[in-house]
C-alpha cells in the first residue's frame, strides 16, 4: 500500500476519534435538550466545573480559598489529602446532582412554559455565574488531572502497522493515541447505558414520555421537575465525563469550556433531539475536517477545521433543516 | 397620574402617525435629544468617552441592527461578530484606499458592503430555522473571521495582520486616530445613532416591519397571506447586516483603532451583542438600548465599586462580577422574561395608574 | 483586602459617583493590566504577582524610589482589549508613568493613545516588533527582546547544535493563528533564505484544544525541529501531543510565552527536554529573593495568593517591575526631581542602561542580559536565552549564555515595517541625536 493511501485512513481512524471526543460534550446538549427544550449553553461550563470540583476534591484543595484568604486574612491552601480518583469521581458526581437540584429550584422552575429562546438566554446567565463561581471557588490556575487513563501513542498499532507501506518507503506505522480510543470506550459505554436506561428503567421511560409530549406526561402523573432535577444531573454526568477527557489532554483550565464550540456543528448536524444523531453527527464532523484540513488546508492556508465543522453541518442542514436525525419539523398554520 | 395618554387629541393623520403620538413621550425624547446633544458633549472626558459613552452607542447600533433581524423577523443569528468584522474591514480598506473621503461616507458605504455579505449569508435561512439558523450564521462567523486572518491583501500586508486606523477628519475635525477629541467622536457616533434608530422606528413601523413581524409570527401564515417570504427575510438580513456593518466600522476605526480580528470580533462579541437583545427585549427599539447600556454599564459600574469603591483584589472583584452579571441576568428573566423593555412598559402602566391600583 | 465586611454598606452608597476615579496623590504610579481571570488567566496571575511584588519590594525595603513610594494600580483586562480600553483611560488620569499592557491586542490599541498622551509603553517581548525604531514610536518600548530576535535566536540555537550548517533541515512553525502567532514567519522566511533550510508553516487555530491534524502532519513530515508560537490551552496540548507521537522534545523549541511550568507540566515526564525561549533568568538563587521572601512574602503582602513566587512568568514579571525601577532612577537622575511625570519617564527609559553593576546592586546578578536603550533604538540589541525543562526536577534551567540576534535581518524588517506605519499615519521620524 502506498503511504499517502495508508496516510488517508490514519487521518480518517483519527478524524473518527476527534469525533467521539466532540460526541461526549453534544451528548450532554442533547439529553437536556430533549427534556426541557432547552439549548444548555452552560454545558461547555458544566465540564469546567466538574473538571474543577475533581481535581479539587482529589487533591484537597479548600474550596473559596483565596477569598475566605482575602477576607480573613489567613493563609489556608489545602487539606493535604489525595484521594482516589474513582472516589473523587463520586463526590463530583454527588456535587453535580446537587448542582442539578439547585439549577431547578432557583431558575427552571420559574422559567416554566416561556419561549425556548428565554429559556437559552437563561442557561447563559447560569454560564456567566458558573464561570465566576467556578474560579472562585478553585481558583483560576492551571490542575493537572490525573485518573489513571493512558495517553499517547499506541506503539502495539505503530509495530503492526509499520510494514504496510512498500518496501523503502518512509512509513513509520499508523499513529493512534490510546487516550482517544479509551474515549471511545466511555462514549460507548456511556450511550449504551443511556439507551438502556431509558428503555428499561421506570424513570426513563418517564424521560422518554416527557421529551414526546410535556402536558400529556404531566397528565398520567410524571412529575416534570423531579425529571428535570435527573436529566439535569445525567448531563451533569455526561459534562464529567467530558471534562475528564479533555482535561486530560490540556489540563483543567477556563479554556476547557470552549470544547462546547466544538459540539455545535455536531449537534445541528446530528439533531438536538437524538442520542446517536450526536455520535454520528461527531464522527462525520471528525472525519470531515480532518480530512478536509488533510486535503485542501495546505492549499488555502490551514487552520481551516473551526469553520468548516459549520460549513459541512449547513450543507447538510440544507438538504435535511432538521438535521440527521432530528424529529421531522411538521408546520401547521 | 405622572403619565397620560388621556387628552392628547389628534386632529390630523400625520399627528396620529407620527413617531412619538404622546405628547408626554415626545417632549421626553426631545429633553433627551437635547442633553444628548448639546449638554453631554460639554462635560465629556476621555474616560467617559471611550469606557462608557463610546462602546455604548456603537453597541447600541449593532444591537438594533440584531434587533432587526431577531427580534423583529425571528431569525437568530450568532454571526454578528464576523458581520461587524466585514464593516470594520471595508472601513479599513476604504480609509487607506480614499484618504480623502469623508468619515460618514466611509462608514455608510461599509454598512453597504456588509449588507451585501449578510444577503449571501442570509440564504440558508429560507430553509433552515431556530435554533437550526443560529448555529448555521456561526458557519459565516468563524469563516470571516478566518478569511480576514488569512487573506493578506484585507490587512494591506502589513507584517502583523493587524489593522489600524489612521487619522481621518470630518468637517475639519477628526474623528478618528488618538487625536481625536472625545466630544468629537461621541458627537459622531451620537449622529449616526439617532439616525439609524429613528429609520429603525419607522422601518418596524411601516409595511416592510410588519411583513417581517408577520414572518416571526408564523412564516407559513404569512406566506398564506401574501408575504413573501424570499424578499421579506433577505430584507431582513439586508438591513440588519447594514446596521451591524456601521457598528462594526465605528467600532474599529473610532472606538479601538485597532483592531485584531480573531480576539475583537470573535463569537464572544456575537454572544454578547445577542445578551444585549435578548436582555433589552426582543422585537423593541427602546430594549436594545436598554440592553447595549445593561451590558456596557453594569460590568464598569460593578468593577469601580469593588475596586475603586471598596479596594478588593481585581481577581475576586472579576469572578464577583461574573457571577452577579450571571445572577441578574437570570432574576431579570424570572422577574421579567420579555426583557428590560416590558419592565419599562409595566411601569408606565403603573405611572399612568398611581395612585389608584384600578 | 480585609475591608470586605465593613465595606457592603458602601455598595449601597455607590452609584454612578464611583464611575469616576479617585483623585491622584503624589506617587509613582504603576497600572497594571493585568488578566487574573478567563482563558489566559494561568499565565496572567504569575506575571502580575511578580510586578506587584517587586513594587512592593521597593517600597518596603528601600521606601519607595528617590524616596517616592510606588504604587501599583491593578486592573483587570481579561486579556480582553475593550476592557483595556477601559482599564487604560480609568488609570492614566491618576498620573501613571508607564503602562505594561501585557497583550498583544492591547498595544496595538495602546500604541497610539499612549503616544498622544505623552505616556510610555514597555511592551516586553511582545506588542509591536518594529516599535523597537525610536524615530517612529517615540513612546514605546520593547527591550530587551522581541519576537524577530526571539525567531532568530531559535534558529541560532538550531545552528549551534548542527555546527552552523542546516543546509537543506527542516523546520516547523507551529503558530497560533493570530497576529502574534504570525510574527516570526516573515524573520523565519528570511532566515530560511539565509541559511538553507526548509520552513514548514502549521496554523493552529484558537483556542487550540484540538492539534491532531497539524500532529499528525508533523509525524508524516519528520521536521528535524519545530519552532513554536503558542499561547493559553495551545501549549500544554501541544506539547501534550508532540510527547505522544514521540517528537524529540529536545528538538522542540517554543517561544517565551510558551516556556511557563504551567505548559509543560500537565505532561508529566514526557514534557522532559522541551526547550524555550527566554530573556531572563529562571529559579529563586537571586539574593533579590530572599529579601522578597523577608519583606513581602513573610510579611504577608504578597500580591495574589503568594504561591507563584520564582515560577518563570512570575519572574518575568519580577524583571518587568525591576527594569521599570531602573528607569525611573534614571529618570530622576536626569531630570534631578524624585516626583516625576510620564515624559520624563519616557526619557529615563530611552536612556536606560542595564550593567551588570545595576543588576548586582538589585540582588539580581546576570538575571538578565546587559544592555544599553538609544533614542533611534527602543528595542535594545536584542539578547536571548535557551531554557530546557527538566521533569523529575521540576524545573526549568538556562543551557545557554544570553546570546545575539542576527539583527542584519532583523533591522532591515523593522524598518521596512515602521515606515510602512509612519506612511499610513502621516508619522514624521524624528531626528535622533
Amino acid at each position: 500500500m502506498s503511504p499517502q493511501f495508508l496516510y488517508t485512513i490514519e487521518v480518517m481512524l483519527n478524524g473518527l476519534m476527534a469525533g467521539v471526543m466532540y460526541s461526549l460534550v453534544a451528548l450532554g446538549f442533547v439529553l437536556i435538550f430533549k427534556a426541557s427544550g432547552i439549548f444548555n449553553y452552560a454545558q461547555g461550563v458544566m465540564a469546567l466545573f466538574a473538571a474543577m470540583t475533581l481535581v479539587g476534591i482529589q487533591n484537597g484543595q479548600v474550596p473559596f480559598a483565596h477569598l475566605v484568604n482575602a477576607v480573613f486574612g489567613t493563609n489556608i491552601h489545602g487539606f493535604g489529602w489525595n484521594l482516589p480518583a474513582l472516589f473523587a469521581i463520586i463526590l463530583t458526581l454527588g456535587v453535580m446532582i446537587l448542582f442539578a437540584i439547585l439549577v431547578e429550584r432557583l431558575i427552571l422552575k420559574h422559567l416554566v412554559n416561556q419561549e425556548p429562546i428565554i429559556l437559552f438566554m437563561a442557561t447563559i446567565g447560569l454560564a456567566f455565574f458558573m464561570e465566576g463561581f467556578g474560579d472562585l471557588m478553585w481558583g483560576s490556575d492551571i490542575k493537572v488531572l490525573d485518573v489513571g487513563i493512558p495517553s499517547g501513542g499506541s506503539l502495539w498499532l505503530e509495530d503492526k502497522t509499520i510494514g504496510w507501506a512498500a518496501e523503502g518507503s518512509n512509513y513509520y506505522g499508523m499513529y493512534i493515541d490510546k487516550l482517544d480510543i479509551v474515549a471511545t470506550l466511555v462514549a460507548l459505554l456511556l450511550v449504551i447505558t443511556l439507551t438502556l436506561f431509558s428503555q428499561y428503567t421506570k424513570t426513563g421511560r418517564a424521560l422518554r414520555a416527557v421529551a414526546d409530549d410535556h402536558q400529556a406526561a404531566l397528565s398520567v402523573g410524571i412529575s416534570l421537575r423531579r425529571i428535570w432535577v435527573i436529566v439535569w444531573a445525567i448531563s451533569g454526568f455526561v459534562a464529567l465525563v467530558a471534562g475528564i477527557m479533555w482535561g486530560a489532554k490540556s489540563g483543567v483550565q477556563f479554556s476547557l469550556s470552549l470544547i462546547a464550540l466544538k459540539a455545535l456543528p455536531v449537534l445541528i448536524l446530528g439533531g438536538f433531539t437524538s442520542i446517536p444523531g450526536a455520535i454520528i453527527g461527531g464522527l462525520i464532523i471528525g472525519v470531515g475536517e480532518k480530512l478536509f484540513e488533510f486535503t485542501i488546508g495546505p492549499l488555502i492556508g490551514g487552520a481551516t477545521e473551526n469553520w468548516f465543522a459549520y460549513v459541512l453541518a449547513l450543507l447538510f442542514l440544507v438538504f435535511r433543516p432538521q438535521g440527521l436525525f432530528g424529529e421531522k419539523i411538521i408546520e401547521r398554520v | 397620574m405622572f403619565y397620560r395618554q388621556a387628552g392628547d387629541f389628534k386632529t390630523t393623520y400625520r399627528g396620529d402617525i407620527q413617531t412619538f403620538p404622546l405628547r408626554q413621550d415626545r417632549i421626553a425624547y426631545y429633553l433627551m435629544l437635547a442633553f444628548a446633544f448639546l449638554v453631554v458633549p460639554f462635560v465629556i472626558n476621555d474616560y467617559w468617552a471611550s469606557a462608557v459613552l463610546i462602546p455604548f452607542l456603537i453597541l447600541a447600533i449593532a444591537s438594533l441592527g440584531l434587533n432587526i433581524l431577531t427580534g423583529y423577523c425571528g431569525l437568530v443569528s450568532l454571526g454578528t461578530g464576523g458581520f461587524m468584522a466585514v464593516g470594520a474591514y471595508a472601513c479599513y480598506k476604504l480609509m487607506t484606499a480614499f484618504p480623502d473621503l469623508n468619515m460618514m461616507i466611509v462608514v455608510l458605504l461599509a454598512g453597504f458592503i456588509t449588507a451585501a455579505v449578510g444577503l449571501l449569508f442570509g440564504i440558508p435561512s429560507l430553509r433552515i430555522k431556530g435554533f437550526y439558523l443560529a448555529v448555521a450564521t456561526l458557519a459565516a462567523q468563524f469563516f470571516l473571521v478566518w478569511l480576514f486572518n488569512k487573506v493578506p491583501w484585507f490587512y494591506n500586508y502589513s507584517a502583523s495582520g493587524q489593522i489600524n486606523a489612521p487619522e481621518r477628519t470630518m468637517l475639519g475635525f477628526e474623528v478618528t486616530g488618538a487625536n481625536a477629541e472625545p466630544a468629537v467622536s461621541y458627537l459622531f457616533c451620537l449622529t449616526i445613532l439617532t439616525v439609524l434608530a429613528l429609520i429603525a422606528r419607522n422601518l418596524t413601523r411601516g409595511r416592510i416591519g410588519r411583513s417581517w413581524m408577520a414572518i416571526r409570527d408564523m412564516d407559513i401564515a404569512a406566506e398564506i397571506i401574501g408575504v413573501n417570504p424570499l424578499k421579506t427575510k433577505l430584507s431582513a438580513f439586508a438591513v440588519s447586516s447594514f446596521y451591524i456593518g456601521v457598528a462594526g466600522a465605528l467600532f474599529f476605526s473610532v472606538y479601538l483603532g485597532a483592531v485584531e480580528v480573531g480576539e475583537v470580533f470573535g463569537i464572544n462579541q456575537s454572544f454578547l451583542i445577542l445578551f444585549m437583545i435578548i436582555i433589552g427585549g426582543l422585537g423593541s427599539i427602546f430594549g436594545s438600548f436598554a440592553g447595549a447600556a445593561f451590558m456596557v454599564l453594569m460590568p464598569v459600574l460593578l468593577k469601580n465599586i469593588m475596586v475603586g469603591g471598596l479596594g478588593w483584589p481585581t481577581d475576586i472583584a472579576a469572578h464577583i462580577e461574573f457571577m452577579v452579571v450571571g445572577g441578574l441576568i437570570v432574576i431579570f428573566l424570572i422577574v421579567e422574561p420579555h426583557g428590560l423593555a416590558q419592565l419599562w412598559r409595566v411601569a408606565k402602566e403603573k405611572l399612568l395608574l398611581w395612585p389608584f391600583p384600578h | 483586602m480585609k475591608k470586605l465586611k465593613a465595606t457592603l454598606l458602601a455598595i449601597a452608597v455607590g452609584g454612578a459617583g464611583v464611575l469616576m476615579s479617585a483623585p491622584a496623590t503624589a506617587d509613582l504610579v504603576f497600572p497594571s493590566l493585568s488578566y487574573r481571570t478567563g482563558p489566559y488567566a494561568v499565565n496572567g496571575i504569575p506575571y502580575a504577582d511578580g510586578y506587584a511584588d517587586y513594587m512592593t519590594l521597593v517600597n518596603e525595603r528601600d521606601g519607595g524610589v528617590g524616596g517616592v513610594k510606588a504604587r501599583i494600580l491593578e486592573c483587570e483586562t481579561g486579556y480582553n482589549t475593550q476592557k483595556g480600553v477601559e482599564c487604560y483611560e480609568s488609570t492614566k488620569g491618576e498620573g501613571a508613568l508607564v503602562y505594561h499592557p501585557l497583550s498583544t491586542g492591547i498595544t496595538y490599541q495602546l500604541i497610539p493613545k499612549a503616544t498622544a498622551d505623552g505616556i510610555p509603553i514597555h511592551s516586553m517581548g511582545y506588542g509591536r516588533t518594529s516599535a523597537a525604531n525610536g524615530t517612529v514610536f517615540s513612546h514605546i518600548f520593547n527591550y530587551p527582546a522581541n519576537y524577530w530576535n526571539g525567531a532568530s535566536h531559535a534558529v541560532n540555537h538550531i545552528l549551534s547544535e548542527n555546527d552552523g550548517d542546516i543546509k537543506g533541515k527542516k523546520i516547523a512553525l507551529v503558530y497560533h493563528n493570530s497576529a502574534y502567532g504570525k510574527e516570526p514567519i516573515r524573520t523565519l522566511e528570511e532566515l530560511s533564505a539565509k541559511h538553507g533550510y526548509d520552513l514548514t508553516l502549521i496554523p493552529v487555530d484558537h483556542p487550540g484544544q484540538e492539534q491532531k491534524s497539524q500532529w499528525l502532519q508533523i509525524r508524516r513530515e519528520r521536521p528535524d525541529y519545530v519552532v513554536m508560537w503558542g499561547w493559553g490551552v495551545m501549549n500544554q496540548v501541544a506539547i501534550q501531543e508532540a510527547a505522544n507521537i514521540r517528537f524529540p522534545m529536545e528538538n522542540f523549541i517554543g517561544v517565551w510565552w510558551s516556556g511557563s511550568e504551567n505548559d509543560v507540566i500537565p505532561a508529566g515526564a514526557k514534557a522532559n527536554g522541551y526547550k524555550a525561549l527566554t530573556f531572563h533568568q529562571v529559579g529563586t538563587e537571586y539574593a533579590v529573593f530572599e529579601d522578597l521572601k523577608k519583606y513581602v512574602v513573610d510579611a504577608g503582602k504578597a500580591a495574589g495568593n503568594g504561591d507563584q513566587v520564582g515560577t518563570v512568568l512570575y519572574n518575568r514579571g519580577l524583571y518587568a517591575g525591576f527594569l521599570t525601577v531602573e528607569a525611573v532612577k534614571k529618570a530622576q537622575e536626569i531630570h534631578g526631581t524624585a516626583d516625576i511625570t510620564s515624559e520624563m519617564m519616557r526619557d529615563g527609559m530611552e536612556a536606560l542602561e542595564i550593567t551588570s553593576d545595576i543588576m548586582a546592586s538589585a540582588g539580581m546578578s546576570a538575571f538578565g542580559p546587559e544592555f544599553n536603550v538609544s533614542c533611534d533604538n527602543h528595542g535594545g540589541p536584542g539578547l536571548g536565552a535557551v531554557q530546557q525543562w527538566d521533569a523529575n526536577a521540576g524545573t526549568w534551567k538556562l543551557i545557554s549564555e544570553f546570546e545575539p540576534s542576527d539583527m542584519d535581518v532583523i533591522s532591515a524588517l523593522i524598518t521596512e515595517d515602521s515606515d510602512a506605519f509612519a506612511g499610513e499615519n502621516n508619522i514624521e521620524a524624528r531626528k535622533c541625536g
